[in-house]
């Protein structure tokens, strides 16, 4: 299994294969609060990098989940959905978002590593 | 213009507040636990709101003074009773509402708690309808809080003797360190709780000593779901200048003896309204399901016409589900009536439903 990568949206993603498995990282979980919605993509749709693949609501607001890679949705998390609180309780495991069958593995290499993801979130929340 | 800080600001700081711009004021949002920690920690025991930013309005009078607000206000002020609270609004000519307001009676004349927001504007408009009859002071130098939730009345009670003893909607002068405060039994959140007016100087110390008994500072994020599950209205969201207390669905508040008298500034839309009814009106809507429903989110009927908009609309952590009021017009307002909202292009079934989402648990008549 690859190292986990990071996108500056925020998600987090690790590969197996050719299969990448996605979600928000703990620090923007600390930047919406508690999260208290949310909405993922379709099984069997496809998404582009950068682009929309879900919400996430806090009490406060809206905001847009996006994709790091492209691919085709193979799985999604439906625990999350029943209780978005779990998002906040373990947001870079078991609290994952979707699963993506990726298109370009040439993608991941856009992405961060995790040192310099920390720099990057803590720069931009400064 | 620099944004103004609250006498509480340095305890905000040391409770590790996070704050934002609210009315000019860097008010604190939530602290470290979260909203839902914080909306729950006041349902079930007891939450200190820094709300200093509210105006305190002092008007001197007696006799007189009655008669000139009621001209301003639909309330029966002359029967009102020495320490006790009404709510009410400051309308325009044709009932729009420029704020909503506790109007308390006091030995001296009156004490009106303003929207931070609207305050300076509600001092011009009473200033010129008042002329310089008397004396009015929008009181910079005390600091308001709320003590909100179950266990707010005993705790407030250890520290200042005899508050325990006060009615719903009802205040008195107490004492604080040699201080005099002045404390409603009140709130703004569904629950028990009392409303504390306090000199600026000595506000530190008394919230510090009310969280050593066991309450908790709580933001306006968790100020904000737990009025909305109570159903109370937000001004500058649920009211403003476009809608009036009819349309607003707060007839309740309006004095059945002013009505039939009809001498109060936008009382003959009040008046046609009550008669003719009105085309549009506030009500609840419960969203199925977990989807929210902020506001300006339109709201349409099984035929798919836009009947409405979503004015206030978050997660209710003790509903635990989504809650949310809005105008439709008069014919959906139905209990039970089923609509559709728009949220991110898609419409997402709802239900009309009756406030508040939360049932309330005020103290009436402990005397």
């Amino acid at each position: 299994m690859s190292e986990v990568k990071y996108s500056k949206e925020h998600e987090w993603i690790k590969l197996d294969g050719d299969v990448a498995t996605i979600g928000i990282t703990k620090h923007a979980t600390e930047m919406l609060g508690d999260i208290v919605f949310a909405e993922l993509p379709e099984k069997g749709s496809n998404v582009e990098k950068d682009g929309t693949a879900g919400v996430v609501e806090s009490t406060k607001a809206a905001s847009d989940v996006y994709t790091p890679v492209s691919g085709e949705v193979v799985d999604t998390n439906q625990a999350i959905v029943d209780d978005p609180s779990k998002i906040n309780q373990d947001p870079e495991d078991s609290a994952w978002f979707f699963k993506l069958k990726i298109k370009d593995p040439t993608e991941m290499d856009t992405l961060m590593n995790k040192d310099d993801y920390d720099k990057f979130a803590k720069e931009t929340s400064a | 213009m620099e944004t103004k800080k609250t006498s509480l600001y340095q305890l905000h700081q040391d409770c590790n507040a996070k704050f934002v711009e609210f009315a000019g004021y860097q008010m604190p949002i939530q602290y470290s636990e979260g909203i839902v920690e914080e909306h729950r920690f006041t349902r079930n025991h007891s939450g200190i709101f820094d709300v200093s930013h509210m105006g305190q309005l002092f008007i001197y009078g007696g006799e007189d003074l009655i008669k000139d607000l009621e001209r301003i206000f639909p309330l029966d002020l002359k029967n009102l009773k020495l320490n006790h609270s009404k709510y009410s609004f400051l309308m325009d000519k044709d009932a729009g509402i420029h704020d909503d307001l506790i109007i308390t009676k006091t030995n001296e004349g009156f004490l009106i708690i303003l929207n931070a927001a609207c305050k300076d504007n509600d001092l011009k408009i009473l200033r010129e309808l008042l002329k310089e009859k008397y004396k009015m002071v929008l009181d910079e130098n005390r600091s308001l809080i709320a003590i909100q939730g179950p266990k707010s009345s005993e705790i407030l009670n250890d520290v200042i003797n005899g508050v325990k003893d006060l009615n719903f909607m009802s205040g008195n002068w107490f004492t604080f360190e040699n201080q005099k405060v002045y404390i409603t039994r009140s709130g703004y959140t569904g629950e028990d709780g009392f409303e504390i007016s306090i000199a600026n100087d000595f506000v530190d110390k008394l919230t510090r000593e009310l969280i050593n008994k066991g309450s908790k500072l709580i933001g306006l994020g968790a100020r904000d779901t737990l009025r909305l599950e109570a159903g109370l209205c937000l001004y500058g969201h649920d009211l403003d200048k476009n809608k009036t207390p009819v349309e607003a669905n707060l007839k309740w508040a309006i004095s059945k003896e002013r009505i039939s008298k009809g001498d109060f500034i936008g009382s003959d839309i009040i008046i046609k309204q009550l008669n003719d009814g009105v085309s549009k009106i506030r009500v609840g809507i419960k969203p199925e399901g977990r989807i929210i429903a902020r506001e300006k989110t339109k709201i349409f009927n099984q035929s798919d016409v836009h009947i409405g908009e979503i004015t206030s609309g978050t997660f209710g952590p003790s509903v635990n589900g989504p809650v949310a009021m809005g105008y439709v017009e008069n014919e959906f307002s139905k209990k039970n009536t089923k609509v559709f909202l728009e949220v991110r292009g898609k419409k997402h079934p709802a239900s009309i439903c009756s406030l508040p989402f939360y049932k309330k648990s005020y103290v009436k008549g402990v005397n």
